[in-house]
C-alpha cells in the first residue's frame, strides 16, 4: 500500500519532468518581470522553504496540484475565500504569475512533519473518509486534484472546515452533501475525526 | 477535455518559466566562487542558505560574533511572560548542514579593492561577493543622559533581543502593584515599526493579569504609527483605551511625547512640555546601520544605499547590503523584508557568477503583532522594482493591514498565524 503511493508520486514526478523537457524544446519568449521561482521564494516565510510549512496554522503547499493552487489564489484575489492575509497578498499577482508559482510548488517535494493526534478519532476518521471523502480526495487525501489533506497541518484543516460549515467558503461540487452526510452519521465528532485522520499521516 | 488542456497549459507555461531560472552551477565555468556573509541575522542566514540552494558549488562562509541567534521578533512575548528568551534562540548547525562554514568572529573591515574581509580575530577572508547584513546600531547622542552603559545596567532598550530583554522583564515583574512603565519610541525609520506598540500591548497583557492598576505610557517622537487604527481597536477592547481607566496611554510628538533627556537615577524623562517619571523605563533610541557598515564605508548618512534590483551597495561593487542596515524604502525594516531581500541578492549574486543579467526582483513583507489574548493583527505587502527611480514600490491594490473590526475569530486566528509565521521564518532562514 505504501509502495503504491510512492509509485504514484514517482510517476507524477516523471510526468512533470517530461512536460518540462517538452517545454524546453519550444521557443520561449523572454519573460518580463520576476521569475516564478523568485516569486515562490517570497512565500517561504509563511509557508516554509519550498512550500513545506513547519507552522501548524499555515498549510503546506509543496506538491500542490497547480490547478488547485491557481483556483485558490484567484478566489483569494477576488475576496471569495475567507482570509486574514492571503487575499491581500494574492492581489499582488497576475494570472500568469500565479501559474508560474503553481508550477513551482507543484514540482516541490512535500515534506510532512509528525503531529500529535488522537488515535481513536483518527481511526473513526479513516472510516468516515473511506465512506464520504475518498472518491474525490483519493489515496487518503494525498496531494492531487482536490488539494492536500493527508499530513496537512491539523489547525489549518480545522480552520478550513469551520469556513465551509459557516458559509464563509464556497463548497466544491458535492462536498457539502458528503460532509452533511458524515456529520449526520457521526455527529459533532465527524470533523475532528477526519482532521485527526489526515493529521495522522506521515 | 477542457480541464486537461487547461492543466497541460499551466504545467507547460510553468515549466518554461521555472527552467528559465535554472542555470548550471558556476563551478563548470571555473574555480569555486567564494561568498563571505557578514552577520548571522535574518538577512545573512537567508542569503547564505539560498546561495547554497541555488548553486551548491559556491563556498559560503558566514561570520557572526555571537554563538547563536536570538530573534528580536516575538521577543515582546518574553516581556509578557508568554515565552522565554530561550525559545527565541537558535544555533547555526542548520546552516552548517547546508555546507556553510559558520564562524564565530567579528568582522572589523572590508576591503572592496582586494575583495577581502578582516576579522577581530586577525583572520582575512577573500571573496568574490560579500553580503553584509549587520542589523542596527544606536544613535547614543540623541537623548542626553542615555548611553550604552545605562542601557545595559539600568534602562534597557531591549531593541536587540538578549540580556536587556530579560532585564526589562525582571524590572516589570519587580515594579510595584500600581507601577508606571514608560516606553520611549523613536522617529522613523527604525527597526520593526509596529514593535514599540506591540511591546506596550504585551506589557499591558502581563499587567492586566498580575498588576491591574499599572499604567503604560508611550512617549512618541512621531504623530502616527504603524497599524495605529488596529492597535487602538485592540487596546480599546482589551485595556480600556480611551477611558479614564486606560492601562495604555500614547503621547504623540505634537502632544509633548518627544523626549530630550534622561536622569537615570530618578528615572525621569525630560520632554519638551513636561517631565515624566516612571518605575520602569524602556528607551528605544533612534537607529542607524550596524557598526561594520560605517567601518566599511557603506553608508550615506545613517543607512546603506543599494541598487534595488540586486541589493548591491551603491558605494562599493561586489558588496550586497541586506535587511535593517539597507536603505530599502518603501520596505520596512522587518525580518520578513530582510528574508525577502536576501533571496533577491542571492539570485543576483548567482546570476552574476554565471555572467547573466539578474531577473526583475520581487519582494514580500508580512508582519504580525500580538496585541493581547486572541487579538492578532498583520500587515502585508507585495513589492516590485521601479527601475526608473530605483525604488521599491508596493503593487497597487495589494497588501495593507488587517481589516478594521474583523470578527473575533479572525483576530484569534491571526495570533496563531503569528506563531506559525515565526516558525516558518526561522526555519526558512536557518534550517
Amino acid at each position: 500500500m505504501e509502495n503504491m503511493k510512492r509509485d504514484k508520486t514517482v510517476h507524477t514526478g516523471v510526468c512533470h519532468l517530461l512536460l518540462a523537457t517538452l517545454a524546453l524544446a519550444l521557443p520561449v519568449a523572454v519573460a518580463a518581470g520576476p521569475s516564478g521561482q523568485a516569486m515562490s521564494f517570497t512565500c517561504a516565510g509563511c509557508h516554509g522553504t519550498d512550500g513545506s510549512s513547519v507552522g501548524p496554522s499555515m498549510p503546506a503547499i509543496a506538491g500542490m496540484d497547480p490547478e488547485v493552487f491557481v483556483d485558490a489564489m484567484q478566489a483569494y484575489r477576488q475576496d471569495e475565500r475567507n482570509a486574514s492575509i492571503m487575499n491581500r497578498i494574492a492581489k499582488g499577482y497576475t494570472d500568469e504569475q500565479l501559474k508560474e508559482m503553481a508550477w513551482f510548488f507543484a514540482s516541490q517535494r512535500l515534506r510532512l512533519f509528525p503531529q500529535t493526534y488522537d488515535a481513536a478519532l483518527a481511526e473513526q476518521g479513516a472510516r468516515l473518509h473511506e465512506e464520504y471523502c475518498e472518491k474525490c480526495h483519493e489515496k487518503g487525501g494525498r496531494p492531487g486534484d482536490a488539494g492536500t489533506l493527508a499530513g496537512q497541518w491539523m489547525p489549518y484543516l480545522h480552520y478550513s472546515m469551520e469556513d465551509f460549515l459557516s458559509g464563509k467558503r464556497k463548497w466544491p461540487r458535492k462536498m457539502k452533501r458528503k460532509v452533511d452526510a458524515a456529520i449526520e452519521k457521526a455527529g459533532d465528532t465527524a470533523i475532528p475525526a477526519l482532521v485527526n485522520y489526515y493529521g495522522s499521516h506521515r | 477535455m477542457t480541464n486537461l488542456n487547461r492543466r497541460t497549459f499551466i504545467r507547460a507555461a510553468g515549466a518554461a518559466a521555472a527552467l528559465g531560472t535554472l542555470g548550471f552551477p558556476s563551478l563548470v565555468l571555473g574555480a569555486s566562487r567564494r561568498v563571505v556573509v557578514v552577520g548571522g541575522g535574518v538577512g545573512g542566514c537567508t542569503a547564505a542558505k539560498y546561495l547554497r540552494k541555488l548553486d551548491s558549488s559556491i563556498a559560503v562562509t558566514l561570520i557572526e560574533s555571537k554563538p547563536a541567534y536570538t530573534s528580536c521578533f516575538m521577543s515582546n512575548e518574553v516581556l509578557s511572560g508568554e515565552r522565554t528568551l530561550q525559545s527565541l534562540t537558535f544555533g547555526y548547525d542548520g546552516l552548517r548542514r547546508y555546507g556553510i562554514d559558520v564562524l564565530q568572529d567579528t568582522v572589523v573591515g572590508i576591503d572592496p579593492e582586494k575583495r577581502q574581509v578582516q576579522t577581530a580575530g586577525g583572520r582575512a577572508f577573500d571573496y568574490d561577493a560579500c553580503v553584509v547584513s549587520p542589523g542596527i546600531g544606536f544613535k547614543w547622542d540623541a537623548i542626553e543622559g542615555y548611553d550604552e552603559e545605562v542601557a545595559n545596567e539600568l534602562i534597557p532598550h531591549a531593541w536587540n533581543a538578549g540580556p536587556q530583554t530579560e532585564l526589562l522583564r525582571s524590572q516589570i515583574e519587580a515594579m510595584p502593584e500600581g507601577g508606571h512603565v514608560i516606553i520611549v519610541a523613536p522617529a522613523d525609520p527604525f527597526k520593526c515599526p509596529p514593535g514599540p506598540y506591540e511591546r506596550a500591548s504585551q506589557i499591558a497583557h502581563y499587567c492586566k493579569h498580575h498588576k491591574p492598576k499599572a499604567k503604560i505610557t508611550i512617549l512618541d517622537a512621531k504623530d502616527a504609527f504603524s497599524k495605529q487604527g488596529l492597535y487602538i481597536e485592540g487596546w480599546t477592547k482589551l485595556y480600556g483605551y480611551g477611558t479614564d481607566n486606560s492601562m495604555i496611554q500614547w503621547v504623540s510628538a505634537a502632544g509633548g511625547g518627544a523626549v530630550e533627556a534622561l536622569d537615570p537615577s530618578t528615572r525621569t524623562l525630560t520632554g519638551l512640555v513636561e517631565d515624566f517619571q516612571g518605575d520602569v523605563i524602556n528607551i528605544i533610541p533612534p537607529q542607524k546601520a550596524g557598526a561594520i557598515a560605517f567601518a566599511a564605508d557603506l553608508v550615506d548618512g545613517d543607512w546603506c544605499p543599494v541598487d534595488k534590483r540586486t541589493f548591491e551597495s551603491s558605494r562599493h561593487k561586489g558588496i550586497y547590503v541586506l535587511g535593517d542596515a539597507s536603505s530599502a524604502a518603501t520596505m520596512p525594516k522587518s525580518a520578513y523584508a530582510a528574508n525577502s531581500q536576501a533571496k533577491v541578492a542571492a539570485a543576483a549574486i548567482v546570476a552574476g557568477f554565471q555572467g547573466k543579467a539578474s531577473d526583475d526582483p520581487t519582494f514580500v513583507n508580512t508582519c504580525y503583532s500580538v496585541v493581547g489574548e486572541d487579538f492578532g493583527i498583520s500587515v502585508a505587502a507585495v513589492y516590485r522594482l521601479n527601475a526608473e527611480t530605483n525604488t521599491i514600490e508596493s503593487i497597487p491594490g495589494s497588501g495593507g493591514v488587517s481589516p478594521a473590526n474583523a470578527s473575533p475569530e479572525i483576530r484569534k486566528r491571526e495570533v496563531s498565524y503569528a506563531h506559525s509565521w515565526f516558525k516558518n521564518v526561522i526555519n526558512d532562514m536557518m534550517e
